[in-house]
Formats: structure tokens, C-alpha cells, sequence
């Protein structure tokens, strides 16, 4: 899930009414003085788990598959990002830090998106490891120390949420002990998500408040080059198996070079095992035109390795988050060997 | 038929070109002039929008505190939800500097273009954006230009704009649309703040609006006198063709038939007048618009750029307006056609005649409307008020013209000899109706030209008296830091004989905005701060922290006596001691002891000063301030601040004098006009005469004589009742429009000078009939005698 440093990288260029009039190339610059992911890095908690100013680029996202009082899907997105100018970290105004929030409410009719934005070292924004937080505005995640539970808020003018989440299984990490290679190239980030939340809370539309029980999935990287130079745009699928398995599978669409593909099966005491480029298939089925975009929302999603030949259907097929930086982000369902929930993030289709 | 009959009618403009003419150039002059000044308002309207969008507060709202709001306000308001964002401003020289946060900021289409490399420098580098004109005023900074910065303003990041301006917090906190739903009460997490809906885009509308009402009733007063062109020309166009109308009629056009062709000639003039018009009044417009511009830039700070753009609102609004002044102009003459019977005498006098007789009934409307506008001089308030009442008394005035001609005529005539004078005098009374309209066209101008003259003049000779008082001070410094600061004002302490730091902080008083003035108690402000009201003492009473003294803008708006407390800050109220003027300031002021202000208000820019120095030491101070690093456009001496002062007075009043002799133009032309067809017409009169032994070249120099004989007789009309619009100007409208009040002088020599041009423009109207007259044919005189009816 690493690609989303396609929308991150773009933040450093960020302001409110500037239109990203940036192509989604020439991302993968060197990185000067940041800090590099190196193999055989490993993870320590919970300091891992706050703001890592040393690396350029870095979030904190939460996808949430719930089903409401009313018996129909609904998906929930929150994400913090965190952009560096500099590897550095003040508390003063000028701090080359800068946040970029997003939050997301789908229903089976509607989707709502909303962004905020904030500089550093001001306190509008921020994260931190102990007591676990992460903030932009009055957007907060927030809970225990090891992630294990969670409390996530968010408003905007037309939509609002108020989750409690608690996990189910351990931390997972991608790749190698969390070294996430992105390209034949070798760019890498640290990665780890926890996929094991249950979920229940309310949200809230112009049509009222509604109580929703569900699942969810944290994702955390960090990264300083995530990119290859020709990398135009990603397709990333992140799956809820109802015996407890989940699978995160990404591809990045090369306009030069072969797609790079990769992924993890995870089993649902943890066990991950990494995918390699070609161990999956997906093939677009269907294609929605959204103000003009062409956007796959129907897909045929195969992983022989563990025997999943299943069809994906976006929950809602205009689930385009029409923010500063836009790009597709939304539940799913799908149904063939297997049925199941997941997310749906599709980037580059502008 | 109908085409034969509609080219019968069109005809007897081949034969009457100059008519033409005055019809075309009547109607396009008076539409050139209303499209002109509904240009530059609309231009002006337009930039104000752009100026509000800058910042994104085009129908946003704002919250404003009792001062600066500090940083942790803004942070609480964000994370209880609230969608705000931080401005902080203040002055760079002549420049606004806006600090502004480009992540919380609304986006706009007027927002700085941050792409690419400049982000990290508006927020890491200082870097400063203003648009090529304004860039240049802001050397020592790191500006880099960006075109839709608007004029007079630069952006720049909050962190660059405190360290500027010597700031800490925020001036106030743009309210983005829409908010989040469910935020908790503001009263709640910033109990200190409230919501305002005015902004200074808002205040800016506000206070320009008596400008651009100022300056419609200028395009109103030219159309209408246009329109008297029109009148005149169209009326005695019906009456000539009377002739035309009867063979028409007589060959079995109906009535209603030769209304609707007429009509339709109206309309077609009408439709080549407004193309005319709207072409000539995007050229008044761009001509005028950089005027109007400095105007409102040195007035208002309102930002207006000198071009202008072609909008088809006001080109639809030209015509608009073309249509509906050829239609009045026409609408009675179409009435009489209608019911003309079928075989009337054609009698082209008759016309002429017949208004005499309306003339008592004339002059009673007129005198109705000057009481009228006696009575809303008394009565009335608010500007709408000050220009209906300028209104009622410049076409009551008119109204009852040609009585007064005819009365004042009757009065030479008792002590004019001889045979030929009494003829003269007597033609001449016999003229008045025919000449009364371009007359009042006449009247009406010069007196507008005294009235605004007078007014520019006095104010002139007030202002420049009030700057060289209120300007004592012999050098105006402006560091760069509160550390230069410092620097600065040890530097005065030791050179200067009095070192006279600057401290203002903005505010709101009673409900406007304002500034708070600290001054130090020192002889300076004594003698360049005249008082108009005050308690007694009390320049020992402000110094002593004991009172307040107000601007004439806040006084007049509040209504506050003396003695009675003004709230400055929450919880600090002084007694107002005394009022002072405050010319070209649109906002209120107080002035106030300026320890007591620091001890109030933390957040104060410590930059500014003013010193005293012998006048030959200025140079010497000079390069001992810039030694210490201060910018050389940062030092001021008096004589600059002298010149801006009064470039920007000058400026003001340009675009009034520039209308005044278009206006006076068209008067002009109204007279020639009159005269020209009058002059055909008058050939049975003069005939006699002729045949009597008046030479022709005797006759046309009689002629010119009588052209200045209207004339001088219209401008001592117009003079009496320039001064009335002079003085209504003065204590009635420029109270309204800009805050202040100002003494009503004199300048005879100006309407001397006036006089000799309405003379001049009379005999130059009067030229070319006269010049005919001095070379027709005698034949032409003889066959008066033939045709005689």
C-alpha cells in the first residue's frame, strides 16, 4: 500500500487552489539528506508507531468495511499524511513538516470525501507514539500504546464518523521484517499495517445518525523514495476473507517497464507470506466514467496459490475522492470461490 | 407607400446634415458619457470582487477580536473543528502586506500561485509575492512577482509577514464556507472573538460607493443635458416637416402609419447614436480610468487596474439607455404628429410659440423643486438625500430659465436707446424659447463647474494648510526589525532633537474598523493636531492618559459628544477630549497617551518613527539611519510625504474636472445646434430688417452679440446657484460621502475665467450661423417678401 506515496509525494508540493496540474511522474527523485528504508531495519514500538521526520513521506490509513443498523454496506476512510521539505522537526510555525488529512464516508448511493491541511510544529496537526495519537483539526485517531484499540473521529460539512476499534490479531509486516520493495528498481519503504480491527460506532449523513459494526484495517508507512520514475498510477486491493485471512495486493501500472506487482497473504494468526510479481491476476471488467474519468470498478481478481477466483464489485461506483489530489478509494464486495469485503484504492486515472 | 413615405421623411435630413449631426452627436454624446462612468464603475465593482476573492472572503465572514488574536486561539479554534484561517496585515511602506497560511487559506482562484519550488520558499525563505507594479516598493525583501497579486498588496506566508511587521498573532481569522456540521459554540473556545460579515473588500465597497455615486450623478447630469440636445433637435425636425406630414397625409398615408414611420426613425437614429455612443464611451472610459484608478488607490487604497475590459452589459445598457433618452426626447413630438389634423397650417413658429406660453407653468414646476430641494437640505439625510437635493435644485433651476431670461430681458430693454437696440433686445426676447432648451443645457453646466470647482478649490487650500501643519516632522523612518528598531531609536535619542516613535494598533471602535494612535506627549503634536471641538486643557488630559481624542470621521459617525467614554479595548474607556481632522482617512481614529496604549496592547509593530532635526541635518540623519541598515525607501522626509499627500489630493478630483469640461462641451454644442436651426427659421425676421439698410455682415455681428448676451445673462444664473451646489457639496454630501466638513471659500478669479469660457464657447457655437447669415444670398432675403404667407 506503499503506492499511496504517489499521493503523498504530491503533498510536498501542496496548497489549497493550486490544482495538482502535477503528473503523477517524476515522483521518485533522489531524496537528500532523508533517510533511506535499509534491509534489515526493524521496527520499534511503540515509538515506530509515531511521526518519523527523518523520511520524507509517511501516513497513517484506515479503511473500514461496515455494515449498518439498516443492513447495507457502508466504507469509511481516514488518513493522515505527513510531508517533509527537510529531515527535520521543530515546534516553531516554520517547520518544514506539513499534514494533509482525508476522510471518506461511501454508501451503496452516495460518497462523501473531505481534506484538511496543515503545516508543522503549529499543533494543528501532528502524531505522536505515547499515548498513541495522530491529528489533523479535530480529526484524531487515537488509543492504546501497541495500536489494540482505537477511537476514530472525523466531521466535514456534509458527513461524520465516530468508530471504536479493536484488534483481533497481531501487527503484520509487508515485505521483509517491514522492507516493502515498490519497483524492479528497488525502492522500498517501511511498512506495516494492522488488518485485524472489529469495528462499531455511528456515522452520520444529512439523512441522520446510524449505528455500523464492521472490520478494519490500519496501514503505516514511511518512506523517502517510494517510487520509480515511470510508475504512473496503482490498483490496490486489500481483502477480508470471512475465515479470518486477509490479502493486501497491489500493482503499479509502468507506462515504460512490466507492471510491478506485489502483496501479502495473511493468515489469521499473523503468518504472512509475500507475493511476488505474477502471483496474481486482475483484469478489468467493467469501466465507470466518473466527470470523465475512466475508472475500472468491476474486476476479476484471481490468486491460484491459494485457490481465490473471485469477481470484485465497488460497492459504490463513484466512490472518487474529489479532493486537491483525487483518486478512487472505496469498499467492494466480491463473490466466486470466495465472498467477502475489502477497499479499492485506484490512483492515476485523472 | 411606406417606403416611399419613410423616404420622403428621411429626406429632409439631406437637406438639414448639421441637424443630423446634432441629433447623432446629441444623443451619442449623452450615451457616450452615462456608458462611460458605468464602465469605470463597473470596472472598479469588478476589482473590488477580484481584491475580496484574494483572500477568499467574497461572502465569508470573518472573526475579529478586541486586537491581535494569538496563535493558540487559532490552533483551538482547528482542533475543535472550526475551519478558519490566520491573516495577519499591515503596512510595508504603500504597500498591505497579507500574511496568509496557504494550507488552511480557502481556495480561490486569486489564491498565490504556489506550484513547484515556490511553496518551499513562501513558507521556509521569506519569500513575498506582489504583483511587477507593487514589486518594486518592496526592496530588501525577497519578492518574486506574481500577476494576480492585486495592486497595492503583497502575500506573503504568516511567519514572513510577523517578522516584517514585527507581529506575533493574527489580525483576524477568515471563516471558510461551509463549516463542518456540530462544531461546539464559538463563545465556547474563543470567547474573546466575534463574527463579522464586513471585510475589507466589504469596506472598501463601502467607502468607494459615494465615489461611484459621485460619479453616476455626473453621468446622469451629462446625459440629461444630452438629452436636451436631443429634444431640441428631434422637436424642431417634427416642426419643419410639418409640410412633409400634411402632403403625406393629404396623399392618404394614415396617421398612425406616419407615427410608427417616425418612430421608426427615432429608432434607427437611436440604434447609430448607441453604436456611436458605446464606442466613444469605452474611449471616455479608458481615458478616464487611470485617473479614477489613482483616485481610488490614493483615497481609498481601493486597487483598480488602469485598463479597462469590454463587458456587454454596459455595451446592452448603452443602448438601453440610448433607446429610452430618444424615446422621451421624441415621445411628445410623436404625440403631436399623432393628432395633428389632417390639413393643420404648416406654421414651424407655431412650435416655437407655443412653448412660450408654457412658460409661467414651467417656471411654477421649477420653483416647486427648488423648494423641494430647500426642504430635503433640511430635512433630508444620507447621500442618496444630498444628491436628490442637488438634483431638485439644479432642475428647478433650469426649469424656471427661461422666465428669468425673459424677465432679465425686459429689464435691459427699459434702458436700452434707439431704435436698434430695442429690436435687438426685443428678437432677442423673441429667441428665448427656442434657445431655452440649449440654455439650460448651458446652466446647467456652468453651474456644476462653479459648484465643483468651489468645492475642489476650498478643499484644495484646506488640505494643503492641514498637511503643512500635521506634517511637522522633518524625517519618517520605518525599520526593518524590532531589533533595528532598537538600533533606530538609539541612534534618534543621540542625533535627533525629539524622537517620536510611531505605535498604532487596528482595532474596532464603535462598530467600525479603526485605528488607536499612541503618541508621546511632545510640542509636535500640539501644534499639528488643531482641534475642532475640545475640553479644556486637553492636551494635558490625553497625554495624562485622562482622554481620548477622535477623528472628524468617527465623531460625525458616532454622534459622541465631549465627555463621553468611548470603549478603545474591553474594559478601557476614556472620555473623548477633543475631535481633530483627519482628511483622506476613510476610517475612524482615536489618539491616545502611548504608554497607556503599550501597556495594553502587547502585540504593537515597534518600527516606525517620526524625528525632529534641524532641517539642514536631515542628510546627516539619513545616512546615519541607513548606516545602521535601514532601507533608504524606509526614510521619508518631509517634503515626499508632502508630495504623496497632495498627489493623491489631485488625483481625487481629476476625473470631476475632466467631466466638468466634457460637460461644458456638450453645453456648447447644444447652443450651436439651437442656433443653427434657429437660424433658418429666422430669416422672415431678419429680412425686414435687411430690407431696412442693416448690412448683412451688421446683422451676423449682431448675432454674435446676442450669443453673448444668452451667455453671460446664463452665467449670472448659474453663478448664484453654483455656490448653492458648492455649499451642498461641502456641508452636505462630502460629510456624507467622506467623514468631514470643510469651510466654503471664494475664488472669484476661477469664475471670471469661467465666464470668459462660456463667452468663448457661446461666439464659437454662434460662429458658423453667423458666418451664414454674413453670406446669404440676398435673393434669399428678397424671397422672404415673396413667399410671405
Amino acid at each position: 500500500m506503499n503506492v499511496r506515496a504517489f499521493l503523498f509525494a504530491l503533498l510536498v508540493l501542496l496548497s489549497p487552489g493550486v490544482a495538482a496540474a502535477q503528473s503523477f511522474a517524476g515522483l521518485g527523485e533522489d531524496a537528500e539528506g532523508f533517510a533511506l528504508p535499509q534491509l534489515g531495519d526493524q521496527f520499534v514500538f511503540p515509538e515506530d508507531h509515531g511521526p518519523h521526520p527523518a523520511y520524507r513521506i509517511e501516513w497513517w490509513y484506515l479503511t473500514a468495511n461496515l455494515i449498518g443498523a439498516d443492513g447495507r454496506d457502508y466504507g469509511v476512510q481516514w488518513t493522515l499524511f505527513r510531508s517533509a521539505r527537510e529531515p527535520r522537526s521543530d515546534e516553531s510555525w516554520q517547520s518544514p513538516q506539513t499534514w494533509m488529512g482525508h476522510a471518506a464516508l461511501t454508501s451503496p448511493e452516495a460518497h462523501f470525501a473531505a481534506e484538511r491541511f496543515s503545516r508543522g510544529g503549529s499543533g494543528q496537526a501532528g502524531a505522536q507514539a505515547s499515548p498513541f495519537a495522530a491529528w489533523i483539526d479535530d480529526w484524531e485517531m487515537a488509543g492504546s500504546d501497541d495500536l489494540s484499540s482505537l477511537t476514530l473521529t472525523a466531521k466535514s460539512a456534509n458527513f461524520a464518523y465516530s468508530l471504536q476499534l479493536q484488534a483481533q490479531g497481531p501487527l503484520v509486516f509487508h515485505g521483509q521484517d517491514g522492507h516493502s520493495v515498490k519497483s524492479a528498481e528497488g525502492q522500498a519503504s517501511r511498512y506495516y499495517s494492522q488488518p485485524f480491527y472489529e469495528v462499531n460506532g455511528e456515522i452520520e449523513t444529512s439523512d441522520g445518525t446510524m449505528q455500523v459494526t464492521g472490520n478494519a484495517w490500519l496501514d503505516r508507512e514511511y518512506s523517502s523514495q517510494p517510487l520509480g520514475r515511470t510508475q504512473s498510477g496503482w490498483d490496490w486491493f486489500a481483502f477480508t476473507f470471512p475465515d479470518g485471512h486477509r490479502l493486501m495486493a497491489f500493482e503499479l501500472r509502468d507506462s515504460e517497464n512490466a507492471d510491478y506487482q506485489s502483496g501479502s497473504w495473511i493468515s489469521p494468526d499473523g503468518t504472512v507470506t509475500q507475493l511476488q510479481p505474477g502471483d496474481f491476476e486482475a483484469e478489468p471488467l467493467n469501466i465507470t466514467d466518473i466527470g470523465g474519468r475512466k475508472v475500472p470498478t468491476r474486476w476479476a481478481f484471481s490468486y491460484p496459490a491459494e485457490g481465490v477466483d473471485i469477481e470484485v464489485t465497488a460497492v459504490n461506483a463513484n466512490a472518487w475522492n474529489d479532493l486537491v489530489f483525487g483518486y478512487w478509494e472505496g469498499p467492494f464486495r466480491f463473490t466466486g470461490t470466495h465472498e467477502g469485503t475489502g477497499y479499492l484504492e485506484m490512483t492515476g486515472y485523472e | 407607400m411606406h417606403r416611399t413615405a419613410f423616404l420622403a421623411l428621411l429626406s429632409h435630413w439631406r437637406r438639414q446634415p448639421l441637424q443630423l449631426v446634432a441629433l447623432l452627436f446629441g444623443l451619442a454624446a449623452a450615451t457616450a458619457l452615462w456608458t462611460g462612468v458605468q464602465a469605470i464603475n463597473q470596472e472598479a465593482r469588478a476589482s473590488y470582487d477580484e481584491a475580496a476573492s484574494a483572500l477568499g472572503q467574497g461572502t465569508e465572514q470573518r472573526l475579529v477580536g478586541e486586537g491581535p488574536i494569538p496563535r493558540e486561539t487559532f490552533i483551538a479554534l482547528r482542533r475543535a473543528g472550526w475551519l478558519v484561517s490566520p491573516v495577519v496585515e499591515g503596512r510595508v511602506g504603500r504597500v498591505t502586506l497579507l500574511g496568509i497560511d496557504p494550507f488552511t487559506l480557502p481556495p480561490t482562484a486569486a489564491s498565490p500561485n504556489l506550484q513547484g519550488d515556490r511553496l518551499g520558499a513562501f513558507l521556509g525563505e521569506g519569500l513575498v509575492l506582489a504583483n511587477a507594479d507593487t514589486a518594486p516598493a518592496l526592496s530588501g525583501l525577497n519578492v518574486e512577482t506574481a500577476a494576480n497579486i492585486p495592486d497595492g498588496q503583497a502575500t506573503a506566508d504568516v511567519t514572513t509577514a510577523w517578522d516584517i511587521l514585527g507581529k506575533i498573532g493574527f489580525d483576524y481569522l477568515v471563516l471558510t464556507s461551509p463549516q463542518p456540521m456540530g462544531l461546539p459554540p464559538l463563545a465556547q473556545i474563543a470567547p474573546g472573538l466575534s463574527q463579522v460579515t464586513e471585510e475589507a473588500a466589504g469596506d472598501i465597497a463601502n467607502l468607494t460607493r459615494s465615489f461611484h455615486l459621485n460619479l453616476t450623478a455626473f453621468g446622469l447630469l451629462s446625459f440629461a443635458v444630452g438629452l436636451f440636445i436631443v429634444h431640441a433637435a428631434i422637436g424642431l425636425a417634427f416642426e419643419q416637416r410639418r409640410s412633409i406630414f400634411r402632403t403625406l397625409r393629404a396623399l392618404g398615408l394614415p396617421s398612425r402609419s406616419l407615427t410608427l414611420l417616425l418612430a421608426a426613425e427615432t429608432a434607427v437614429f437611436a440604434l447609430l447614436a448607441g453604436a456611436l455612443g458605446v464606442a466613444l464611451g469605452y474611449g471616455v472610459a479608458s481615458a478616464l480610468l487611470p485617473g479614477v484608478a489613482g483616485t481610488l488607490r490614493g483615497l481609498y487604497g481601493a486597487s483598480v487596474p488602469g485598463s479597462l475590459t469590454l463587458d456587454p452589459s454596459w455595451v446592452l445598457s448603452g443602448f438601453a439607455i440610448t433607446f429610452a433618452g430618444a424615446a422621451v426626447a421624441a415621445t411628445s413630438s410623436l404625440w403631436r404628429v399623432a393628432r395633428l389634423p389632417i390639413l393643420a397650417p404648416a406654421r414651424p413658429r407655431a412650435w416655437a410659440m407655443a412653448s412660450a406660453r408654457g412658460r409661467y407653468a414651467q417656471a411654477s414646476v421649477g420653483a416647486l423643486l427648488l423648494i423641494v430641494s430647500g426642504v430635503i437640505a433640511f430635512q433630508g439625510e444620507g447621500l442618496i438625500a444630498g444628491f436628490a437635493m442637488l438634483g431638485a435644485l439644479l432642475f428647478g433651476a433650469a426649469l424656471m430659465l427661461p422666465l428669468m431670461l425673459d424677465l432679465s430681458l425686459a429689464v435691459v430693454a427699459r434702458f436700452v436707446q434707439g431704435v436698434l437696440g430695442q429690436w435687438v433686445v426685443a428678437d432677442t426676447r423673441q429667441q428665448v424659447p427656442g434657445m431655452s432648451l440649449a440654455l439650460m443645457a448651458l446652466l446647467l453646466a456652468l453651474a456644476a463647474n462653479i459648484g465643483v470647482g468651489t468645492m475642489v478649490s476650498s478643499f484644495r487650500a484646506t488640505f494643503t494648510g492641514w498637511i503643512d501643519q500635521r506634517l511637522a516632522s522633518e524625517l519618517y523612518l520605518t525599520a526593518q526589525t524590532p531589533a533595528q528598531a532598537a538600533a533606530l531609536e538609539a541612534l534618534l535619542d543621540a542625533e535627533a532633537d525629539a524622537t517620536l516613535p510611531l505605535r498604532t494598533t487596528s482595532t474596532r471602535l464603535a462598530g467600525g474598523p479603526a485605528d488607536i494612535l499612541g503618541v508621546v506627549a511632545h510640542q509636535t503634536y500640539q501644534e499639528g493636531w488643531p482641534l475642532i471641538v475640545s475640553v479644556d486643557d486637553p492636551w494635558t488630559q490625553m497625554n495624562a492618559g485622562e482622554g481620548v481624542f477622535i477623528n472628524e470621521q468617527l465623531w460625525r459617525r458616532t454622534g459622541l459628544e465631549l465627555g463621553d467614554p468611548l470603549e478603545l479595548l474591553p474594559g478601557w474607556s476614556l472620555p473623548v477630549s477633543g475631535v481633530y481632522t483627519d482628511y483622506g482617512n476613510p476610517e475612524g481614529q482615536a489618539m491616545v497617551a502611548q504608554p497607556e496604549l503599550l501597556a495594553r496592547v502587547a502585540d504593537i509593530s515597534p518600527l516606525r518613527y517620526a524625528a525632529r532635526i534641524a532641517p539642514e541635518r536631515t542628510g546627516e540623519l539619513r545616512a546615519a539611519a541607513e548606516a545602521i541598515g535601514v532601507p533608504s525607501g524606509n526614510i521619508l522626509d518631509q517634503a515626499s510625504v508632502k508630495r504623496i499627500s497632495l498627489d493623491v489630493f489631485e488625483r481625487t478630483f481629476l476625473v470631476t474636472g475632466a467631466l466638468n469640461i466634457l460637460t461644458l462641451g456638450v453645453a456648447a454644442f447644444a447652443i450651436l445646434a439651437s442656433l443653427t436651426t434657429l437660424a433658418s427659421m429666422r430669416l422672415p425676421q431678419l429680412a425686414p430688417v435687411w430690407a431696412m439698410g442693416l448690412t448683412r455682415s451688421r446683422l451676423a455681428r449682431l448675432e454674435l452679440l446676442r450669443a453673448a448676451l444668452f451667455a453671460a445673462l446664463t452665467f449670472v444664473f448659474a453663478l448664484p446657484l453654483g455656490l448653492a451646489v458648492a455649499w451642498m457639496l461641502l456641508s452636505v454630501v462630502n460629510v456624507q460621502a467622506f467623514g468631514w466638513k470643510l469651510p466654503m471659500l471664494a475664488f472669484p478669479v476661477e469664475w471670471f475665467r469661467l465666464l470668459l469660457l462660456a463667452l468663448l464657447a457661446a461666439l464659437l457655437a454662434a460662429a458658423l450661423p453667423a458666418w451664414r447669415l454674413g453670406r446669404v444670398a440676398p435673393s434669399r432675403l428678397l424671397k422672404v417678401f415673396a413667399d410671405e404667407r
